[in-house]
C-alpha cells in the first residue's frame, strides 16, 4: 500500500515529524517499507507565465522570452526548451533558486541576459511526464511558490501490510489507526447527499447472496468524457502509485484508495438489461480489462447483464462494458463480497488487482452506501452528470459477534501489568464497543476488523496500543531440567570435526538439483519432480549427495583448486510408495592430491584407499568390511558397499571413467556416501582385561588368484575363530615379477595372546597352521616362500 | 725416576693427540695395558733393594694413577667433541613447515547451528527435526493457514504434487513435535527450508531455526526476553537489545518482527509471537491450561552477522575459499 502523506494528514494530523509518522505506522504492525519525497529538495521556484517569445539572435535553438513570475517586472529568461511557447504556465527558478546541484545566478547566455530559469520536471526532481518544461494548469496563481501550488512538501510513504490488516488498505483506516496509536481524533469519511437528477435506474437481481450480500448501483448520466482529473487528485493518485487513467477510473481508484471499498463503472450503453450478480457457469467465459480471457466456473462470482458475465466480481472488470473516453453514462457499483466468495481466485487465475485484494482480506461492511454517494459526489463535482436513485439488494451482512476478554488473561499471556482504565480507553479507541461484566468484559469488534475472533486477538491489540516496544524483556522461571546426552549417538558435528581433521571441508549444496545429475548418479530412482522449479538446474529433489558433491568440485576446479577433500551431511528424497522417504545422509568427495604438495615428500593422487582409511577413521573403533558391487555412477572394478556391524551403511568409489570423462575432469574423484544415522551410532566402550602376557606376531604371505578379495580372506580367517587369533591385517599387497600374472601376493600379520599363559611355540604354530590349512582349502591360497 | 713423570707427560700427549675414540684405547694399552709401560715399569720393581720398593711402587701407582686420570678426561672430551659434531650435524632448520595432512573445517551455517543448539541446550531446550518433504496438511492447515487463506501468498511455496511441498518454514516441526509430547516443553528446531524466490538476498534454500517453549504461564514478555538473551550470548554482546514490532502470522497471537540492535539502527532478525490457540487445539491441547511461545529465525542471517558474511549466496556456492575462512 503506497500513498501520500498529505492525503493521511488530511484525516489524521497528529504532532509528529514525517520520520516520527513512519515510526508510529510500523510500531501500529503497519510496516513502513519505504518513505520517499515526492520531490527534490529545492527553492525559490515560483509559478509563472511567459508573455513573449524572441529567436535568439545567436542561437537557433535558444529563445528569449519575457516572464511574468509575479515580480511586478517582466524577467528576460534565456530559454532552450523546445516545447516553450507564448502564455504557457512554467515553473520559474528565479534567481537565488536553489535547485538539486546548482544555484541561479544571472548569466549571459550567448550574449543576452538572463535572469532565472524556466524549468522541467526532470530538473526538479518530479516525475517526468514527457520532454520540455512542466506546463502546469492555466489557472495557477502567477508568483506563487511552486512547492506550496504542488503541494511538494509531501512524501510518498509504502506500507508492507500483512493479510489481517485489510482494514488499513484505505487512507481512511490507516488514519483510524494512527489515530488510535497515538490518541488523535481521526476524521471519517465524509457523509455526502447526493442531489437526484435523474430518474435511469438499474435493476438489480442477486442470486447469490451469501457471496453478495450488499450490492448497490446507480447510473449516472450526462458526464463529460473529455474533462480532465484535477491536477490535486492526479497528484494524489501517482504519490500512491496510480497512473491517471481518465476522470471516472481515476475517481473510482481514488476512492478505492482513500476508503479501501472497490468500485466498479461500467458503461451503461454497453450494458443490456438489468445486472445479475451469480455464480458463473462452466461454458462461460470473459474478456477482461487487461486483456485476457477466463473461462469461467462455477466458483466464481460474476456480476453479469442479460448478454452474460461483465465482471468478475470484485476482481476485475470485463472489457466489453468498460468505461472509454467516450462514456458518458455509467452504472456505478459499490458492493460488499463475502472475502470466502473471492479468496484464492485471483491466485488461480494469475489476477493481482486491487480489488481482489481488498475484497478477499475483507472490506468494511459499513460504509459501502456510503462511499457510494461519496463517489457519486466526486463524480458529479469534477465530470458533471447527472446521478439517478441507488438501487439495492441487501441481505445478511456478517455480524460482529461479542469477543469475551478476561482482564487478568492479558497480563498472563503478555506479562505486563494494565490498568482497567488503560485496557477500556484502547478499545475505545480501536472502535471497539464494550459491556463490562466482573468476570469478563464481552468486547465488538468494529465491521472494518476481520481479524478479532478470539480473546488473544484483543491481547494484541491492547498490546499493540501499549506499544511492543514497552513489553519488558522478561527471562522465565521453570524447572532446571537436565537433557539426555546419548553416548551412543555421536552429535553430527563431532563427526564433522572428525573428517575436518583429515582434510574435509564441509559444503552446504542445494537440495534440488539437475535432473541429469539424477540420471547419471540415480538412474534406477523415478526422481521426485518439483512442479514448480525456480531454474532448470534445480528441478528434481536429489537421491544422492553425490551430484551436489561433483558440482563442488567443478566450482572448485574452475578457481584453480587442485585438492578438493569436501562433506555434506544432509537430506536425500526417494520415493516409497506412495509417499517419500528422507534419510539423512554423509556423503564425502575427495579428488587431487592425498597431500598438499610438501618438502622432503613425494606426492601422488587420493585413491580409493586413502578415502577408505578416512571411513575407517569415521567408524573407528568398529570395522568396516568393504565389498565388491556395482554402483551406476562409480567404476565398477573400484566400488564397494560399506558394512558395519553387520549391516550396510553405503557406498565407497571411484567416480565411474565415462562420467570423469563426459565431466572433463583431470581425474577421477573418489565419493562415498553413508547411511547419516548409522554413522552417529557408536558402541558403547566396556573395559575388558588386559593380558598380562606376550604377544607374538607372526607373519603369514601367500599367493592367491587376483579375482579374490582381501576382505574374502579376512572375514573366513576370523570367522575360522582358530584359539589366541586376537587381530589379523593386511600388510603388503603385491603384483608383478615373481608372482604370477593372475596371482597377487598378499601379506597378513597374524596378533596372537592369550589371557592365562605365555603361549608356546607349538600352540602358535598350531594357530598359523590352521589358518593356513584354511585358506589352502578354501581359497586355493599357496603359502609364499 | 724422572723416567716415570716422562713416561706420564708421554702419555698424556699421546691421549690428547687422538681424536677417535678408538685411537684412545690403543694408546691407552699401551700405557696401561698388561704389556703397557707401566705393567713394565713395576716389573722392574723386582730388581730394585726391598727398602726402596714400596717408594717407586708407589710413585708408578701416582704415575698409573695421573695417566687414568689423563684417559678418562680425554674420553670426557672425546665424547663430547662427538657429541657436538653429531648435534651440529643433525641441526633442523626450525623453521621448515610441517608435513602432514591439512585440515578442513565446518561450514559457517553449522557452526551458528552447534552454537545456537548449545546455548539453547543450556535452559533445556531439546532439538527436533522434521521431514522437508512437508504435506500441505502440516505446513500450512495444523499452523491455522488454510487452503484460500491470502496468507499462503507471504509463502512462496515449491509444490512436489498435490499434497506435498517443500517445506517452507521451520514451523511444521511444532505441529510434529507436539502431537507426541505433552507440555512442557521447549525445543528448538533447526533445518533446511524452501521458498520460491531468488535474487542477491533471497536463497531458495536456506536454514530456520524455531523455538518453541509451552508451559503454563509462559508470556509474551519472556519470548522478548529469551530471544534477548539467545542473541546477546549468540553475539557475546551484553548491550545487545531486541525491539518487538507488531506483525502477523496465523500461527501466532499475539504475532511480532523480532528487530536486534546492531549498530546505530536495527536489524531485522525473525518472527515470533505467542502460539495460536487454534494450533494447539489442532494437536488436542487446553490452551486455557497451556499458552507458549513460538520464533523462527534465518540461520544464515545470524550467520552472516557473526562472520561478516555479506553474499548469502557464498553459502551455497561452495567456493572452498570462501569456505575456508570460518576453520
Amino acid at each position: 500500500m503506497k500513498f501520500s502523506e498529505q492525503w493521511l494528514r488530511s484525516y489524521v494530523n497528529p504532532v509528529l515529524n514525517t520520520e516520527q509518522l513512519a515510526h508510529v505506522l510500523t510500531m501500529a504492525g503497519l510496516e513502513v517499507e519505504q518513505v520517499t519525497s515526492v520531490a527534490a529538495d529545492f527553492s525559490g521556484v515560483v509559478v509563472a507565465r511567459v508573455c513573449e517569445v524572441m529567436p535568439h539572435p545567436q542561437a537557433d535553438r535558444l529563445r528569449v522570452c519575457q516572464v511574468d513570475a509575479g515580480t511586478g517586472s517582466l524577467l528576460q529568461i534565456v530559454c532552450g526548451a523546445p516545447n516553450v511557447c507564448l502564455d504557457a504556465i512554467v515553473p520559474c527558478a528565479t534567481v537565488g533558486a536553489q535547485l538539486p546541484g546548482m544555484q541561479i545566478k544571472p548569466a549571459k547566455l550567448r550574449g543576452i541576459e538572463s535572469f532565472g530559469m524556466l524549468c522541467s520536471a526532470t530538473e526538479l526532481g518530479l516525475p517526468a511526464g514527457s520532454d520540455g518544461l512542466l506546463m502546469l494548469p492555466t489557472d495557477a496563481p502567477i508568483g506563487m511558490d511552486l512547492r506550496d501550488y504542488l503541494q511538494l512538501n509531501d512524501h510518498a510513504f509504502t506500507l508492507k501490510l500483512t493479510p489481517n490488516r485489510s482494514d488499513c488498505l484505505g487512507i481512511v483506516g490507516i488514519a483510524r489507526d494512527v489515530g488510535a496509536m497515538t490518541g488523535t481524533q481521526a476524521k471519517e469519511l465524509p457523509s455526502v447527499h447526493v442531489l437526484m437528477e435523474s430518474n435511469a435506474t438499474v435493476s438489480i437481481d442477486v442470486q447469490a447472496s451469501d457471496a453478495c450480500p450488499y450490492y448497490a448501483a446507480r447510473v449516472i448520466e450526462q458526464l463529460n468524457p473529455a474533462v480532465e482529473t484535477p491536477l490535486w487528485m492526479r497528484q494524489r493518485l501517482e504519490r500512491s502509485g496510480l497512473r491517471s487513467l481518465g476522470a471516472v477510473v481515476d475517481i473510482t481508484n481514488y476512492v478505492l484508495l482513500e476508503t479501501g471499498q472497490p468500485l466498479h463503472a461500467f458503461d451503461a450503453d454497453c450494458l443490456f438489461g438489468g445486472i445479475q450478480v451469480r455464480m458463473a457457469t462452466a461454458n462461460e467465459s470473459l474478456l477482461l480489462l487487461n486483456g485476457q480471457t477466463v473461462d469461467l466456473s462455477s466458483d466464481l462470482l460474476v456480476i453479469a447483464d442479460q448478454s452474460g458475465p461483465q465482471a468478475l466480481a470484485g476482481i476485475m472488470g470485463g472489457s466489453a462494458s468498460a468505461v472509454s473516453q467516450t462514456t458518458t453514462r455509467i452504472v456505478l457499483e459499490s458492493a460488499w463480497f463475502h472475502p470466502s466468495a473471492i479468496a484464492g481466485r485471483s491466485r488461480r487465475l494469475g489476477l493481482n488487482t486491487d480489488a481482489g485484494y481488498r475484497f478477499e482480506r475483507g472490506v468494511d461492511f459499513g460504509v459501502t452506501g456510503t462511499v457510494l454517494a461519496y463517489a457519486t459526489q466526486l463524480l458529479l463535482d469534477i465530470c458533471g452528470g447527472k446521478a439517478g436513485p441507488v438501487s439495492e439488494f441487501q441481505a445478511t451482512l456478517p455480524q460482529r459477534s461479542p469477543v469475551r476478554l478476561r482482564l487478568e488473561r492479558i497480563e498472563r499471556v503478555l506479562g505486563i501489568c494494565m490498568t482497567p482504565d488503560q485496557i477500556r480507553e484502547h478499545l475505545i479507541r480501536l472502535g471497539m464497543r464494550i459491556d463490562e461484566h466482573t468476570d469478563a468484559w464481552l468486547v465488538t469488534p468494529p465491521s472494518w476488523r476481520f481479524d478479532i475472533e478470539r480473546e488473544v486477538d484483543l491481547i494484541e491489540e491492547l498490546a499493540r496500543l501499549y506499544g511492543y516496544e514497552r513489553v519488558p524483556a522478561t527471562i522465565p522461571i521453570a524447572p532446571t531440567q537436565m537433557l539426555p546426552v546419548r553416548e551412543t549417538c555421536r552429535p553430527i558435528t563431532q563427526l564433522l570435526r572428525l573428517l575436518a581433521a583429515r582434510d574435509y571441508q564441509e559444503v552446504v549444496t542445494y537440495s534440488f538439483v539437475d535432473s541429469t545429475w539424477e540420471a547419471e548418479f540415480s538412474p534406477t530412482h523415478t526422481p521426485i519432480v518439483l512442479q514448480n522449479p525456480i531454474a532448470s538446474q534445480m528441478a528434481v529433489m536429489r537421491s544422492t549427495l553425490m551430484g551436489g558433491l561433483l558440482d563442488v568440485l567443478h566450482t572448485n576446479l574452475n578457481r584453480r583448486q587442485e585438492q578438493v577433500r569436501i562433506v555434506e551431511t544432509g537430506r536425500c528424497f526417494l520415493r516409497e510408495g506412495d509417499g517419500f522417504t528422507q534419510p539423512q545422509r554423509l556423503g564425502g568427495l575427495a579428488f587431487g592430491p592425498v597431500r598438499a604438495e610438501q618438502w622432503g615428500e613425494s606426492t601422488r593422487n587420493v585413491d580409493f584407499y586413502d578415502v577408505k582409511a578416512d571411513l575407517a577413521a569415521l567408524f573407528h573403533p568398529m570395522p568396516i568390511v568393504t565389498r565388491a558391487a556395482e554402483h551406476p555412477a562409480l567404476h565398477p572394478g573400484q566400488t564397494a558397499q560399506v558394512w558395519v556391524a553387520g549391516q550396510r551403511v553405503g557406498w565407497l568409489g571411484t567416480l565411474h571413467p565415462a562420467i570423469v570423462q563426459r565431466h572433463g575432469l583431470p581425474s577421477a574423484p573418489v565419493l562415498f556416501e553413508l547411511d547419516l544415522t548409522m554413522v552417529q551410532i557408536h558402541p558403547l566402550a566396556t573395559s575388558g582385561e588386559i593380558s598380562r602376557f606376550q604377544q607374538v606376531r607372526r607373519d603369514l604371505a601367500i599367493v592367491i588368484d587376483q579375482s579374490v578379495s582381501a576382505q574374502s580372506l579376512l572375514d573366513a580367517m576370523l570367522a575360522a575363530d582358530v584359539a589366541y587369533v586376537t587381530d589379523i591385517a593386511v600388510f603388503d599387497s603385491y603384483r608383478g615379477q615373481h608372482i604370477a600374472a593372475d596371482k597377487k601376493s598378499l601379506a597378513f600379520r597374524v596378533l596372537l595372546q592369550d589371557n592365562q599363559k605365555t603361549l608356546t611355540d607349538e600352540e602358535v604354530e598350531a594357530a598359523v597352521a590352521s589358518l593356513t590349512e584354511m585358506l589352502q582349502q578354501q581359497f586355493g591360497a599357496q603359502l609364499r616362500s | 725416576m724422572d723416567n716415570l713423570d716422562k713416561i706420564v707427560e708421554e702419555a698424556c700427549q699421546a691421549f690428547a693427540a687422538v681424536t677417535q675414540a678408538a685411537d684412545l684405547e690403543q694408546a691407552k694399552t699401551r700405557y696401561l695395558g698388561k704389556s703397557g709401560i707401566l705393567t713394565a715399569q713395576m716389573k722392574l720393581l723386582g730388581g730394585l733393594p726391598a727398602a726402596d720398593r714400596p717408594a717407586a711402587g708407589s710413585r708408578i701407582n701416582q704415575a698409573r694413577d695421573a695417566i687414568s686420570h689423563a684417559l678418562e678426561s680425554r674420553r670426557q672430551s672425546l665424547r663430547a667433541e662427538a657429541l657436538a659434531l653429531q648435534l651440529a650435524a643433525e641441526a633442523l632448520d626450525v623453521g621448515l613447515p610441517g608435513r602432514g595432512i591439512a585440515t578442513g573445517g565446518l561450514h559457517p551455517v553449522t557452526l551458528a547451528r552447534e552454537r545456537i543448539e548449545a546455548l539453547f541446550a543450556s535452559i533445556g531446550f531439546s532439538v527436533a527435526e522434521g521431514p522437508e518433504i512437508e504435506t500441505d496438511f502440516y505446513n500450512f492447515t495444523a499452523l491455522n493457514i488454510p487452503q484460500d487463506h491470502p496468507a499462503r501468498a507471504m509463502h512462496d511455496t515449491f509444490y512436489v504434487d498435490e499434497q506435498h511441498l517443500l517445506r517452507t518454514h521451520t514451523s511444521p516441526v511444532q505441529i510434529h513435535y507436539l502431537e507426541d509430547h505433552p507440555p512442557p516443553l521447549r525445543i528448538i528446531a533447526p533445518g533446511r527450508v524452501y521458498r520460491v524466490d531468488s535474487d542477491a538476498t533471497h536463497s531458495p534454500m536456506f536454514h530456520q531455526i524455531e523455538g518453541l517453549w509451552v508451559d503454563e504461564t509462559i508470556s509474551f514478555a519472556h519470548l522478548k526476553g529469551i530471544v534477548q538473551t539467545f542473541l546477546q550470548q549468540f553475539f557475546e554482546r551484553d548491550d545487545l537489545t531486541v525491539r518487538f514490532r507488531p506483525s502477523f502470522f496465523p500461527f501466532t497471537e499475539p504475532s511480532a518482527e523480532m528487530d536486534m540492535s546492531w549498530g546505530d539502527g536495527w536489524l531485522e532478525i525473525g518472527g515470533c509471537g505467542m502460539v495460536h490457540p487454534a494450533v494447539l487445539k489442532h494437536v488436542n491441547i487446553d490452551s486455557e491450561q497451556y499458552q507458549g511461545f513460538a520464533f523462527g529465525m534465518g540461520l544464515e542471517r545470524l550467520a552472516m552477522l557473526r562472520y561478516g558474511v555479506t553474499d548469502l549466496r557464498a553459502f551455497f556456492a561452495g567456493d572452498l575459499r570462501f569456505l575456508k575462512q570460518f576453520n
